[in-house]
């Protein structure tokens, strides 16, 4: 006999001027359950948490909370149906102590009973085993107790279905731990949690069932213990295992007579990617790859210096070279195509011509300013090299659709003359046609002797493009593929099991 | 193509243009002879001269308010203090040189120059190194700056009683135009050159637009901050330097009063998003002058010196009003309601 449901939402749609955010969504939530919510960036999840916790308004569908119908207008009418939410980033208030956070907010307190309420604060915390006092300041907790307190405070407000929106992607694994001692708790008591996360590992750990989502629409439901990882893996990533598509890939370059371009010994950064050893050689197109969060854009900010370095060392043509700021990278012939293209990549009031100018002017120097002229030479030169559609090289460049910003982005590097290229995430959230553009240049770089780091939530592109894949899973380098016949599944069962 | 940029450059400026036009034809209703000039002992005097004179402080600071905005994202409330001190320390230099020459002027002038920096070297470390908003970090500044203004001087109002400071702050002989007209005229070609040889532009307008993303371009944020910041320190020191030649004595308290507002509000009037980004130095310097031209037109329409302020704030209201996003975005839809009728469709993308 199937257990309680406690949510049922039927035919889910959610549209956003432009993009279709959800189809006909179905989703189900079990009485003292823990079920995952999975899927790459832009599969839905975030839509579809909104929805049930009443951020956004449904287009269409039906929601039942333990049977009834239920519509939602605002996050406080889902909390009084029973839905408690807690987000990655900590939404209390770090400078108010536990028990005020506890109960901050919560209405009919008009006049504070200090000590009654101190002590109910005690008497939840030790219920639930979270090790915090009541008049602690919150800021002096660690995240993984202040994570605790949170869903605690969700839990006193009687909370049936509590939604987990990546609330391990801060804490390590001791405190991942504790964390999941509290929810299976929790679901001892009969709550229904919706679990969100990056890390697979923590889904097997956790969960009992999965729902995949894939750009918008609902890919299945399934049983965790019957669904293995890289079969996971390969719903989120949309490729049956058995697909084996006849791929173009670059020509490999095993040549291991060449020595290195670039190499990296221990390198690691403050944003916590753990040591590793990277190499790449004149005109190789290699490329990290892994599920978000597994430390493949860390890695490469790392080489660029993006984020602060902690330690390692960096050879270029096999003598070492001190790199402490992106600066010095660009100077050693290194650029960098950030993933994040509206908040690292594009100057967004600048105009076309000055987004394109703007790396090599800086390496040029600030007393040596192109002149106008030289400026719109440069940038005719690369509109019409990358075929970038604009209005002219005056526009904002905010003006410009995504495909055609990444080009301009592009254009910047290209224009510098680099001798190595990382491009992270350069064909996300552009159509087909630039996205087929844009590996074409990374294979025509290659050959004219450029180096290049490529980096694709998308396998295929990966498989067509790079000659070599470092592995990554949990910010470590867990293998590498190489050779003419890679397939799909191969790399798919590398990223799920984490060895080659 | 020069005419493209022309029109371009013009519709950033449209704004204090169509003010600074509308105060000149309000003048000449009030008197036809409002562009006439006189000559008096050898240098022109009438409407216009008298408010280019007037500004010119106003002017040099906007300039540099202009840069601070665009890199920092913030204002400069401390910009009058710091020209009361630059030119407390200018006073007591030249009175204590002995004799008042063309040399100990320039001297005490560069010394000026310098404190105007160091003070912008601490305005700027407060805003780029320890990330202190700006208008924070200067109200330091503007709290005890007449107080250590006060301090420099020693006693009350040192007077600058001689033939060559007072030919800088007047006339000088020989020249018909007031030597402060001059200077600010040589402060904002420099300018233009500066900006011209170097890459101050483009670097302190990425960094304003987005930090983060200048700093992988391989620029260093702080830097620019330091460097726009220490460059209002100089425009301070030029600025404090003709106001006290044109007064003659240092009066401490008195002194640039309430211009940090002035030239914010220029900087304001010129076009420029107080959120930083892309400047128009230009457009400041038109509204530095409107704001200059706006005061001294309260003035002819006889209106009470008293009330003066109180007319000035009702048409700052008004222009700002008439320039915000909100007014602007109405006339935009209203535009389209009478053109293609295509409101339902603009609706339903807004919603």
């Amino acid at each position: 006999m199937q257990s309680e449901k406690v949510l049922e939402m039927q035919g889910i749609c959610k549209t956003f001027p432009g993009v279709k955010a959800l189809s006909n969504v179905n989703f189900t939530l079990r009485k003292g359950e823990v079920h995952a919510l999975m899927g790459e960036n832009g599969a839905g999840k975030s839509t579809l948490v909104k929805v049930m916790t009443g951020v956004y308004e449904k287009d269409a569908g039906r929601i039942e909370v333990e049977g009834r119908a239920v519509h939602f207008k605002s996050p406080q009418e889902a909390q009084n149906s029973g839905i408690g939410t807690v987000y990655q980033e900590i939404t209390l208030c770090p400078n108010l102590t536990v028990a005020e956070n506890m109960f901050i907010g919560r209405g009919k307190y008009t006049f504070v009973n200090w000590k009654s309420m101190n002590a109910k604060t005690a008497k939840l915390l030790e219920s639930l085993g979270i090790p915090a006092r009541p008049t602690q300041q919150l800021s002096s907790c660690s995240l993984a107790v202040q994570q605790m307190i949170a869903i605690a405070r969700a839990v006193d407000m009687d909370c049936k279905i509590l939604v987990l929106d990546e609330p391990t992607s801060s804490l390590d694994a001791d405190e991942v731990g504790k964390l999941f001692v509290l929810m299976r708790e929790l679901k001892s008591r009969g709550v229904g949690i919706v679990f969100i996360t990056h890390f697979l590992d923590q889904v097997y750990e956790i969960s009992d069932r999965i729902t995949v989502l894939r750009n918008g629409e609902l890919i299945g439901e399934y049983e965790a213990a019957s669904l293995p990882q890289f079969e996971l893996v390969s719903k989120m990533m949309g490729k049956a295992l058995d697909e084996v598509e006849n791929l173009k890939r670059h020509e490999v370059f095993a040549n291991d007579a060449v020595s290195p371009v670039f190499e990296a010994t221990g390198l690691s950064s403050a944003a916590g990617v753990k040591p590793f050893d990277f190499a790449i050689r004149q005109g190789e197109v290699n490329g990290f790859i892994g599920l978000l969060g597994s430390g493949r854009s860390e890695s490469v900010r790392a080489i660029y210096a993006a984020d602060k370095i902690t330690g390692g060392e960096m050879k270029l043509n096999g003598k070492k070279v001190k790199i402490t700021e992106p600066i010095d990278a660009m100077m050693q012939g290194i650029g960098y195509l950030p993933e994040d293209r509206k908040g690292d990549g594009i100057i967004a009031d600048l105009s076309v011509r000055d987004n394109i100018i703007l790396a090599m002017q800086v390496m040029k120097g600030f007393f040596k300013p192109l002149s106008r002229k030289q400026a719109e030479g440069f940038a005719d030169e690369y509109i019409k090299r990358l075929n970038i559609k604009t209005a002219s090289m005056n526009t904002p460049i905010k003006q410009l659709s995504g495909g055609n910003q990444q080009k301009v982005i592009l254009g910047r590097w290209l224009l510098t003359h680099p001798k190595y290229l990382i491009l992270d995430e350069p064909t996300r959230g552009i159509d087909i046609g630039t996205k087929v553009e844009i590996q074409k240049l990374v294979l025509k770089l290659a050959e004219e002797g450029v180096s290049v780091t490529f980096i694709s939530s998308e396998i295929d592109e990966m498989l067509r493009t790079c000659s070599r894949l470092i592995v990554m899973k949990d910010r470590q380098i867990v293998g590498e593929l190489s050779g003419t016949n890679l397939t799909q599944k191969d790399v798919m069962q590398v990223i799920a099991g984490g060895s080659v | 193509m020069i005419m493209g940029k022309l029109k371009e450059k013009l519709s950033h400026l449209i704004l204090p243009l169509s003010v600074l036009a509308i105060l000149i034809v309000v003048n000449l209703i009030k008197g036809a002879d409002y562009f006439s000039v006189t000559m008096i002992n050898g240098a022109l005097y009438g409407n216009i001269p008298n408010m280019l004179f007037g500004a010119s402080e106003l002017v040099i600071l906007s300039i540099g308010m202009t840069l601070v905005t665009a890199s920092s994202r913030g204002q400069d409330i401390s910009v009058g203090v710091a020209a009361a001190i630059t030119s407390a320390v200018f006073v007591q230099i030249l009175m204590n040189s002995g004799e008042i020459t063309w040399l100990t002027i320039l001297v005490a002038f560069l010394a000026s120059c310098v404190v105007g920096i160091l003070i912008g070297a601490f305005n700027g470390s407060l805003v780029a190194v320890f990330k202190v908003q700006p208008m924070v970090a200067t109200l330091i500044l503007f709290t005890a700056g007449r107080s250590i203004s006060f301090m420099i001087d020693g006693k009350l109002s040192p007077v600058l009683a001689n033939e060559l400071t007072s030919q800088i702050g007047g006339v000088m002989p020989g020249l018909p135009i007031q030597t402060p007209i001059i200077l600010t005229a040589i402060f904002i070609v420099i300018v233009a050159v500066f900006l011209k040889v170097t890459n101050l532009r483009l670097y302190a307008e990425t960094v304003g637009i987005n930090a983060k993303a200048a700093r992988l371009n391989g620029i260093n944020p702080t830097k620019i901050l330091f460097m726009t910041y220490m460059l209002l320190g100089i425009c301070c020191a030029v600025a404090g330097f003709i106001a006290v030649t044109k007064s003659g004595r240092h009066d401490s308290v008195n002194i640039l009063k309430y211009i940090e507002m002035d030239a914010i509000l220029a900087v304001a009037i010129g076009g420029n998003s107080l959120g930083g980004g892309k400047f128009s130095i230009t457009g400041s310097i038109i509204g530095a002058y409107t704001i200059e031209m706006l005061s001294r037109t309260l003035l002819r329409l006889e209106v009470n010196p008293e009330t003066i302020k109180a007319f000035k704030a009702i048409f700052i209201i008004i222009l700002m009003v008439v320039s915000s996003p909100v007014v602007r975005g109405y006339l935009a839809t209203a535009k389209k309601r009478i053109g293609v009728g295509t409101v339902g469709d603009l609706a339903k993308k807004e919603a």
